[in-house]
C-alpha cells in the first residue's frame, strides 16, 4: 500500500444516507479473480439515471466522496473500496461509516473521514455552490480544510500511522511471530481442527 | 466489575496488547468461500507466504454456484475452480459443489460442529454473525484481512462496545426468530448497533432453539453491529452433543466447564440497553430499501410525510419510488411475482419444516416463481428423509441444491427487473436479488403463506 498523506482536490456531493455496498458495487462484478477492474462497476445501477450526480461532468474528477451517514453497510466486500479507488477516489467524508467498510478502506489508503453531519453538509453546500471548490485533508493532521471551514477529524493513532507509512500488515504482524507461537501453546485442547 | 460474554472470549484470544494499538486476536477458524478470497490466495503467492494453519481454515463454495442442474456460468466456474485449487495448493479442506458436505458456509459450520462456544471465528462474508447464536466471537472482515489471517491466523481488532438487546416473554402465534430480528432492527435502526457486538439475552432468546438463535445473531450486521452473539445454555449443548467435530469424551466434559463459565456476569456493564417486549411483535414485512424500513403485516405502508428528520423523509420517498409503492397501501394487498426460501438466515431445517407445513396440500398461485433453496447438501438430505421435498413440489415450489442463490443474485436465480420478491433472506437493498428487483424481507412462514395468496399473508389468513 502506497503511504497517504493528504487528499487535496475536488469532491463529489453524493449525500445519501445508508449507501449500502451492493450500491457501490453490484453482486455480479465479484466474479473476478484481482484486483483490479471495477471502476466500471462503481454505483453502476443508479449511473444508468442521468441525473445521477456522478453523471455531472462538472464534478468529473473529483477524488473526495462526499456521502450520508452509515456509508458501505451490509455486504464486507472490499471489492466497493476497490471501485472506489480505482475511479480516482482518496478519501470519503461522511457522518459515519459502516465498520466493516472502514477496515477495508484503511487497508487500502482510501481514507475514512468522519465528520459530524452539520459539516458534511456545509462541504457539501459548498461543493454543489461550486463543483471546483477544493478540499483538503490532512491525515497527519487529522483535518479536513475548505474556504472557510478547518474541521478536526478522530483517526485512531493505529490508523494513522498505517496510512501514513503505507504498512503491509502482515509483515508487522509477523514481527510479532513469538507471540502467536506462545499462544498457540496455550490454546485448550478441544478446539477442533478442521481435517 | 464483571465481564460480558463477549469481553470474556475476546480477553482469551488477546495475542498481544500495547498501548496506542489495537488488539491482535488470535482466530479459532477462519471460514473461506469462492468470491472473496481469490484476491487474499494471490497476495499471499505473490508476498510466497505459507498459510499459517491450514487446520484451522475451511474453504466451501456457496455465493455463486448453481443450484439447478445447470453448469456454472464461465466466470463463476473460474471462480469456483480457483477456490478448489488454492485449497489445493495451500492444503485447506474444501467442500466442493457435489460434495454432501457443501452449503452456505454459515450453515455448514454450525452443522459439523466446528462452531462452538467461545471460539473466535472470521469469514470475508457480512453474516459472519450467524455463528455467535453458540456462543461464539465471530464477525465478517474483508480480502485484506483475509490474507491477513491466512498469514498469521490473528487479527488485528480494535476492541467493539458491549450492548445488550433484552428480549422477553412468549412470541406471539405466527411469529418467528424473523420477526423478532426484524422488529428490533425496525427500534433500534440499520446503525442501532454500530461499533458493538449484540448480546441477545432475555426468555425469548432462551426459549428459541439454536436455528432461531442464528436467523437472529445473522442479522446483527443489518443493525449495524460487528458481531452478535447468545450465551451458551443446554439448548447449545445438546445441540452440540455428537456433532463430527465436537469434542468426544473427555475432551467434551473440559470444553463443558469452559462453556458454562462464559455467560456475562451478573454484574457486567453494558454500554447500551434495549429491552424488546416479545409478546408485542407480529410479523414483519419490510417496504423499503434497508431492512429498518419495515412494518407489521396489519399495517400499511407508510407515508413518507410521517418521518421526522429530512433525511429520513427523502430515503423513504426514494425507496417508496424504487419499491413502486403507494403510501397507504395494505401489506396485505400487495401482489409479489416471486417468492425466495433460503439463504444463511432462513434455510436451516427448521426453517424447511415451518414452511412445508403452510404449504402442504395447497398450490403456489398461479404464474408465482417460488423456490426452496437448502442451507446445505446435509439440510437438504434431511429435509427429503422427512418427504419435505415432495410437499414443496406438490406444492408447485421448485427444490434445488444448496448455495447462497437469490439471496444475492451472483448466479443465474435471479430476479427480472421490476419483479417484486418475498425472500426469506436479510437484505432489500436496490438490486441486491438482481437489478431492478424489489425485495420484501419476512419469516419462512410469512413467505409459504404468501407464495399461495399471491400476495403478503399470514399461514392463518389461507
Amino acid at each position: 500500500m502506497e503511504p497517504v498523506r493528504h487528499v487535496v482536490g475536488r469532491a463529489l456531493p453524493l449525500a445519501r444516507a445508508d449507501v449500502d455496498t451492493d450500491q457501490i458495487i453490484p453482486s455480479h462484478w465479484l466474479k473476478r479473480l484481482g484486483r483490479t477492474g471495477y471502476a466500471a462497476g462503481l454505483f453502476e445501477a443508479w449511473r444508468r439515471d442521468p441525473g445521477f450526480v456522478m453523471n455531472d461532468a462538472r464534478y468529473d474528477g473529483a477524488s473526495i466522496l462526499l456521502a450520508g451517514a452509515n456509508f458501505g453497510s451490509g455486504s464486507s466486500r472490499e471489492h466497493a473500496v476497490w471501485a472506489l479507488r480505482e475511479a480516482g477516489f482518496r478519501a470519503v467524508i461522511a457522518p459515519r461509516f459502516a465498520d466493516i467498510f472502514k477496515s477495508n478502506a484503511l487497508a487500502n489508503g482510501l481514507v475514512p473521514v468522519e465528520l459530524a453531519e452539520a459539516i458534511v453538509t456545509r462541504l457539501v453546500d459548498a461543493v454543489r455552490a461550486d463543483p471546483a471548490t477544493e478540499i483538503a485533508v490532512d491525515v497527519e493532521q487529522r483535518l479536513v480544510t475548505a474556504p472557510g471551514l478547518r474541521a478536526p477529524f478522530a483517526l485512531d493513532d493505529h490508523a494513522r500511522s498505517r496510512l501514513l507509512a503505507g504498512l503491509d500488515d502482515i509483515a508487522v504482524t509477523l514481527l510479532r511471530e513469538a507471540d502467536i507461537t506462545a499462544y498457540e501453546k496455550k490454546r485448550p485442547e478441544w478446539l477442533p481442527k478442521v481435517r | 466489575m464483571g465481564s460480558t460474554l463477549s469481553q470474556k472470549v475476546w480477553e482469551r484470544h488477546v495475542v498481544r496488547r500495547a498501548e496506542g494499538e489495537p488488539d491482535l486476536l488470535y482466530v479459532d477458524l477462519h471460514l473461506v468461500h469462492e468470491v472473496t478470497s481469490p484476491q487474499a490466495f494471490e497476495g499471499l503467492r505473490l508476498a510466497k507466504r505459507p498459510l499459517r494453519r491450514p487446520e484451522l481454515t475451511l474453504a466451501t463454495m456457496d455465493h455463486n454456484v448453481p443450484t439447478n442442474d445447470a453448469a456454472p456460468e464461465e466466470i463463476s466456474a473460474r471462480q469456483i475452480e480457483a477456490m478448489a485449487q488454492n485449497a489445493r495448493e495451500f492444503g485447506i479442506r474444501c467442500f466442493p459443489m457435489g460434495d454432501p458436505d457443501q452449503g452456505i458456509v454459515h450453515v455448514i459450520s454450525p452443522q459439523l460442529g466446528l462452531t462452538q462456544p467461545g471460539m473466535t471465528i472470521v469469514c470475508g462474508d457480512s453474516h459472519t454473525s450467524t455463528h455467535g447464536a453458540l456462543g461464539a466471537l465471530a464477525w465478517g472482515i474483508g480480502t485484506s484481512e483475509i490474507e491477513h489471517v491466512l498469514a498469521t491466523q490473528t487479527i488485528w481488532q480494535k476492541r467493539p462496545g458491549a450492548m445488550a438487546v433484552s428480549v422477553n416473554g412468549a412470541l406471539p402465534p405466527e411469529c418467528s426468530a424473523k420477526d423478532v430480528i426484524l422488529g428490533i432492527i425496525a427500534r433500534i435502526g440499520t446503525a442501532g448497533g454500530a461499533g458493538t457486538v449484540i448480546e441477545y439475552r432475555g426468555s425469548t432468546i432462551r426459549a428459541l432453539s439454536l436455528e432461531g438463535r442464528m436467523t437472529i445473531c445473522n442479522m446483527s450486521i443489518e443493525a449495524g453491529a460487528r458481531a452478535g452473539i447468545v450465551a451458551p445454555d443446554e439448548v447449545t449443548f445438546a445441540w452440540l452433543a455428537g456433532r463430527p467435530y465436537a469434542p468426544k469424551g473427555p475432551l467434551w466434559e473440559l470444553a463443558l466447564d469452559e462453556w458454562r463459565a462464559l455467560p456475562s456476569d451478573d454484574d457486567a456493564r453494558f454500554d447500551r440497553e434495549v429491552t424488546i417486549d416479545a409478546t408485542t411483535l407480529r410479523p414483519y414485512v419490510t417496504w423499503g430499501t434497508n431492512p429498518a424500513q419495515s412494518v407489521t403485516i396489519d399495517e400499511r405502508v407508510p407515508s413518507p410525510d410521517t418521518f421526522g428528520a429530512d433525511a429520513n423523509r427523502e430515503a423513504a420517498a426514494r425507496a417508496l419510488r424504487y419499491q413502486e409503492l403507494r403510501p397507504g397501501t395494505p401489506v396485505r394487498e400487495i401482489a409479489v411475482d416471486a417468492v425466495f426460501i433460503g439463504s444463511c438466515t432462513n434455510a436451516r431445517l427448521e426453517d424447511l419444516r415451518t414452511a412445508s407445513e403452510v404449504v402442504r396440500g395447497r398450490r403456489v398461485k398461479p404464474g408465482l416463481r417460488a423456490l426452496v433453496v437448502p442451507g446445505s447438501m446435509r439440510v437438504k438430505a434431511d429435509a427429503e428423509r422427512e418427504g419435505l421435498d415432495r410437499i414443496f413440489r406438490e406444492a408447485g415450489f421448485e427444490w434445488r441444491d444448496a448455495g447462497c442463490s437469490m439471496c444475492l443474485g451472483m448466479n443465474p436465480d435471479v430476479l427480472r427487473p421490476g419483479e417484486r420478491c418475498a425472500s426469506t433472506s436479510n437484505r432489500n437493498f436496490e438490486g441486491r436479488q438482481g437489478p431492478g428487483g424489489r425485495t420484501h424481507l419476512v419469516s419462512p412462514a410469512v413467505a409459504a403463506a404468501t407464495a399461495i395468496a399471491g400476495h403478503f399473508a399470514l399461514p392463518s389468513d389461507l
